[in-house]
């Protein structure tokens, strides 16, 4: 069939729901108007060459949503869920509680669909983006903050890139116990050391007694050449760093910038990176209200002190509080767009672009229904659950907890059982539940141990469940 | 012309959420331990090293749950986006099937962890998979990756491809420029550069693009990478892209096509076909995945079999009846992002693509480009609109890039004035251009295969309406908005260090710090 034919075919079938003006008597309405007598004319800049050498060969369509969501249901519901089963996964994306509230905010039309608006007929969205920064500097103790980046690790990544132009330095610090997707994204940054701008990673020694950073090795690494020291607390493996001060203070004395990762939900009752004297913090933005979606809820956020020196450096865009034509009234925006790669593509700061901006509403509505006493008491919920696990674990023959001192996350340790991380999962997949995530290929040091992440959806009847289950499969 | 809506916004005079609710009331309880629990536990406060606890309580407001609900509803809105008309230019406003919506917010989706085993996740894999073949026949390459968080990103992957690329040919050192063209979005060349490369911006010339000559020129030995789009945002094909694409390849670098602007040309090519080695889409614009404001969104990023080795990694494969991980490759670029991309979005687009067929996407295409022909017919017979490239004869794709310079110079009204003004009806902000601006007070609408002739019809009503007002009384257009949920916002001060605030608690510092200065 000829392309002709196949296009008046086309003009002649239902019209699809999808599409207004696929309606047949319309569509010719607006040939006529347009004046051609055939669609294909209007393509006439695309050279004959340039065509596609045969008609596109697609599953057929579903036009019919009832079609539609059968196949799609009868897809995905060969997925075996975390609802379904008890799980125990994190490491860069958690099982929080979603309040309902933040379900129906994501799935607002106005916020979800559109992309951009004027200043006035997007203040609403603004305003929420507004209040994500605020409050979101509130817990974190910081007075700047960016709307948000694609997720913790690429947050990281630009704020070490933040530190190397702040700087003039290429030298990073980092713990050698890192998460590796979060690692991974963080090379990715810094460049290879072909490029003029490559910036090193220089891993400093976790202690193993005490699964936090080694200091004293900090201190003897760190020197003029150091444009920012990273760390991370609770730390990759799940432990809280108790000298970020101490760390704050190195960094100042030699010149470099101290970046603090940060987990937001642990901000009730941990020390916030301002608390800390870090310079910009990072983190991720899933745990405040979005769902894993099989890492598909990751989102990262910037923030420093609101002063210039940094605010200068961002790669992101933000809104600022500002007035309007009526005294009194309040809008929002834009701030820095110049620096921006929108405003100055290559001369920009790094690029921005889309991002997760629909979360950060969500982020915001989440934020709004914690309130301080809400942060404080979840986490101490998670706190008091993740160490119950500890103790349920550590009664389990043959199984211990690596270090005491975390939150949310622990280091469970199989080496004694005989058993593979592999073996245990296999069994515990078995009865319904998803073991932590296998530490044993990135940390071939801490031999068989898996990282397990225990937040407020986990009952001490799910925990019990656990270490019963891990002693059925090691026996 | 029709008569106009009489459209006004929702006007709440909704105060910051920071400064709602009373000491002491609460939006949210965590779950109480168990009793287990606090006998074996005790209290939390002992779990925290002092040095580690927090301080002071966060600053943040205290509100019943109904007071949050209402309070975002609110703030919706207060938000007009796609509940009047969007003809936003270069991002293909489309409809977002609420199926997909409902499809992705279930639980076998939105509880699944990326780091679950693989037999737990084969219904997802297969989604994922199947959608790469289908992109794998729109763009004739040899596999996709999701992982990119925005086209942008994908931009971002193909540098980091390039780098990689090269590095194992032992040329990288030598090969530090990619050429792009100044029409191509910003982020090619600012990801480029985010990747350690120097850019090289080539110039458009009379017929809309950067003459063949203008990029042998630009083109050496040190050359990593073309990044281009094509069609441009003026609508703009540029009819010699296979010999640019020669030219790269025969100076050894690599050609990438940011297909960003793919609405109008989907069906018609194939990127690979046209000789390039890699390319993207963007799954919230043209694959009917919703944009959210600006994310999450996914720049589905493809290539030959030949860079399959350097793409980032988990890459899903099929191997047999079962769906697998490939979780590293010895020369891949590692990770962009974590995890496997904004799977939800990959779901939607898949569900889009189904609904659509291989006779629907051409459809599309036809009524993008058929219906931007029909406004550009309409809005060349407006006083004051004029259209980039005026000499091009044949018609434009699925966007055309117009100027407002004539009203502007004739009224003093700005092509901003006119975006404020017409929200006034319901309309929300045409695309003006990305700097740097080519064209006088550009404007750039796209309808897409969504918009209604009716509501096309009337986008332009409004448009005809605002330029008139502009001649007759000119200080009404530049005094807008007047129907919206607030007036014209004044953001001269926000690169101002010691005005801008992008949190309330450095809006209050300054606030008073200028109070206490007068």
């Amino acid at each position: 069939m000829s392309e002709q034919a196949l296009t008046q075919d086309a003009a002649l079938t239902a019209a699809h729901p999808y599409m207004a003006n696929s309606a047949p008597e319309l569509f010719q309405e607006l040939m006529d108007a347009v004046g051609v007598e055939d669609v294909e004319q209007l393509f006439a800049q695309i050279p004959a060459e340039h065509r596609i050498a045969s008609a596109l060969q697609l599953p057929p369509a579903l036009g019919s949503e009832v079609a539609l969501s059968r196949h799609m249901r009868s897809t995905l519901a060969r997925n075996r869920d975390c609802e379904q089963n008890l799980s125990f996964l994190g490491g860069g994306c958690w099982q929080h509680h979603v309040p309902a509230i933040c379900e129906e905010i994501a799935q607002r039309t106005e916020f979800l669909t559109p992309v951009w608006g004027t200043p006035s007929s997007d203040v609403g969205r603004n305003q929420a983006w507004f209040e994500f920064a605020s409050q979101l500097g509130a817990l974190l103790e910081m007075e700047f903050v960016g709307l948000p980046v694609y997720s913790w690790g690429c947050a990281a990544g630009h704020a070490i890139r933040m530190a190397a132009r702040l700087t003039g330095r290429r030298e990073v610090l980092v713990p050698v116990m890192l998460d590796p997707e979060r690692r991974a994204v963080i090379e990715t940054y810094c460049e290879p050391p072909e490029m003029a701008g490559h910036i090193e990673l220089i891993p400093v020694d976790v202690d193993p007694e005490t699964g936090r950073i080694d200091v004293a090795a900090l201190r003897q690494r760190i020197s003029q050449d150091t444009a920012a020291v990273y760390c991370e607390t609770p730390n990759s493996l799940g432990v809280i760093e108790t000298e970020c001060a101490e760390i704050a203070r190195l960094g100042r004395a030699h010149g470099a910038e101290t970046i603090l990762g940060v987990d937001p939900i642990s901000l009730g009752v941990l020390a916030p990176p301002g608390q800390c004297g870090a310079d910009i913090a990072v983190g991720p933005t899933q745990p405040l209200g979005v769902h894993m979606s099989c890492g598909g809820g990751v989102g990262g956020f910037i923030a420093t002190r609101d002063e210039e020196r940094y605010a200068r450096q961002y790669p992101t865009l933000q809104v600022s509080l500002v007035p309007t034509s009526v005294p009194g009234e309040r809008g929002f925006a834009l701030t820095l767009f110049e620096q921006s790669s929108y405003g100055s593509r290559e001369l920009g700061k790094d690029w921005t672009g889309n991002s997760v901006y629909l979360w950060a509403v969500v982020n915001a509505a989440y934020m709004a229904l914690l309130g301080p006493a809400g942060f404080a008491e979840l986490g101490e919920a998670i706190l008091q659950r993740s160490h119950y696990a500890a103790a349920a674990l550590e009664r389990v023959p043959g199984v211990s907890v690596r270090w005491p001192g975390f939150f949310k996350e622990l280091v469970v340790d199989f080496n004694e059982s005989g058993r593979t991380v592999t073996e245990v999962n296999a069994g515990l997949r078995q009865r319904g539940i998803f073991g932590g995530s296998d530490l044993s290929r990135d940390f071939p040091d801490l031999g068989q141990c898996g990282l397990y992440c225990v937040t407020e959806v986990h009952s001490q009847l799910d925990i019990d469940r656990l270490a019963e289950a891990i002693a059925e499969v090691i026996a | 012309m029709s008569s106009l809506r009489r459209y006004h916004a929702p006007v709440w005079d909704e105060p910051l959420v920071m400064e709602m609710g009373r000491s002491g009331r609460r939006g949210f309880l965590a779950p109480e331990a168990e009793r287990g629990i606090r006998e074996r536990i005790g209290d939390a406060a002992a779990l925290v090293p002092s040095a580690a606890r927090r301080r002071a309580a966060p600053e943040l407001p205290e509100l019943s749950e109904f007071e949050v609900q209402r309070h975002y509803l609110h703030l919706a809105q207060q938000t007009l986006g796609m509940m009047g008309v969007s003809l936003f230019g270069t991002c293909t406003m489309k409809y977002n099937p609420r199926l997909g919506e409902q499809i992705a917010a279930r639980p076998w989706l939105a509880e699944l962890h990326p780091g679950q085993d693989e037999e737990t996740l084969q219904g997802v894999l297969e989604v994922i998979h199947s959608f790469d073949l289908i992109l794998r026949e729109l763009s004739g390459m040899s596999q996709f990756v999701f992982q990119p968080g925005g086209g942008a990103d994908a931009a971002y992957a193909h540098a980091c491809v390039t780098r990689a690329y090269h590095a194992h040919r032992g040329e990288l050192a030598q090969r530090d420029e990619v050429v792009t063209t100044i029409q191509a979005h910003p982020c090619n060349a600012a990801t480029a550069a985010a990747a350690g490369f120097k850019v090289v911006t080539l110039p458009l010339e009379e017929d809309g693009y950067p003459s063949v000559a203008a990029l042998e020129a630009a083109v050496s030995d040190r050359t990593a990478a073309l990044m281009v789009n094509n069609p441009d945002d003026m609508g703009v094909y540029n009819p010699h892209i296979k010999r640019w694409v020669e030219i790269v390849h025969e100076a050894g670098a690599l050609a990438f096509y940011d297909h960003a602007n793919f609405n109008g040309v989907m069906s018609r090519i194939k990127a690979r076909e046209l000789g390039f080695d890699a390319c993207m889409f963007m799954l919230h614009k043209t694959f009917g995945a919703p944009k959210g404001g600006g994310g999450p969104a996914v720049g589905a990023y493809g290539c030959s079999e030949e860079l399959v080795p350097y793409m980032p990694r988990p890459l899903v494969l099929r191997e047999g009846e079962r769906y697998t991980l490939e979780h590293d490759a010895p020369l891949g670029v590692g990770r962009v992002r974590e995890f496997w991309g904004n799977v939800p979005q990959v779901v939607k687009a898949y569900s889009w693509a189904r609904a659509m067929g291989a006779e629907g996407i051409r459809r599309a295409a036809d009524i993008s480009v058929l219906v931007n022909n029909y406004m550009e017919k309409r809005l060349l017979a407006i006083h004051g609109v004029t259209r980039s490239h005026p000499g091009i004869a044949e018609p434009r794709l699925e966007m055309t890039r117009y100027s407002l310079e004539t009203v502007h110079a004739e009224t003093g009204v700005s092509a901003v004035d006119i975006q404020n003004r017409m929200s006034d009806f319901g309309i929300d902000a045409f695309w003006m251009s990305h700097e740097p601006w080519l064209i006088p007070q550009p404007f750039t609408p796209e309808a897409g295969e969504l918009w209604s002739r009716e509501d096309v019809d009337y986008w332009i009503d409004v448009l005809e309406h605002v330029i008139g007002e502009a001649y007759s009384d000119p200080e009404l257009v530049r005094g807008a908005p007047h129907n919206q949920a607030v007036h014209k916002v004044d953001g001269s001060g926000a690169d101002d260090p010691s005005s801008w605030a992008t949190t309330w608690a450095a809006y209050r510092r300054k606030r008073l710090a200028s109070v206490e200065h007068q």
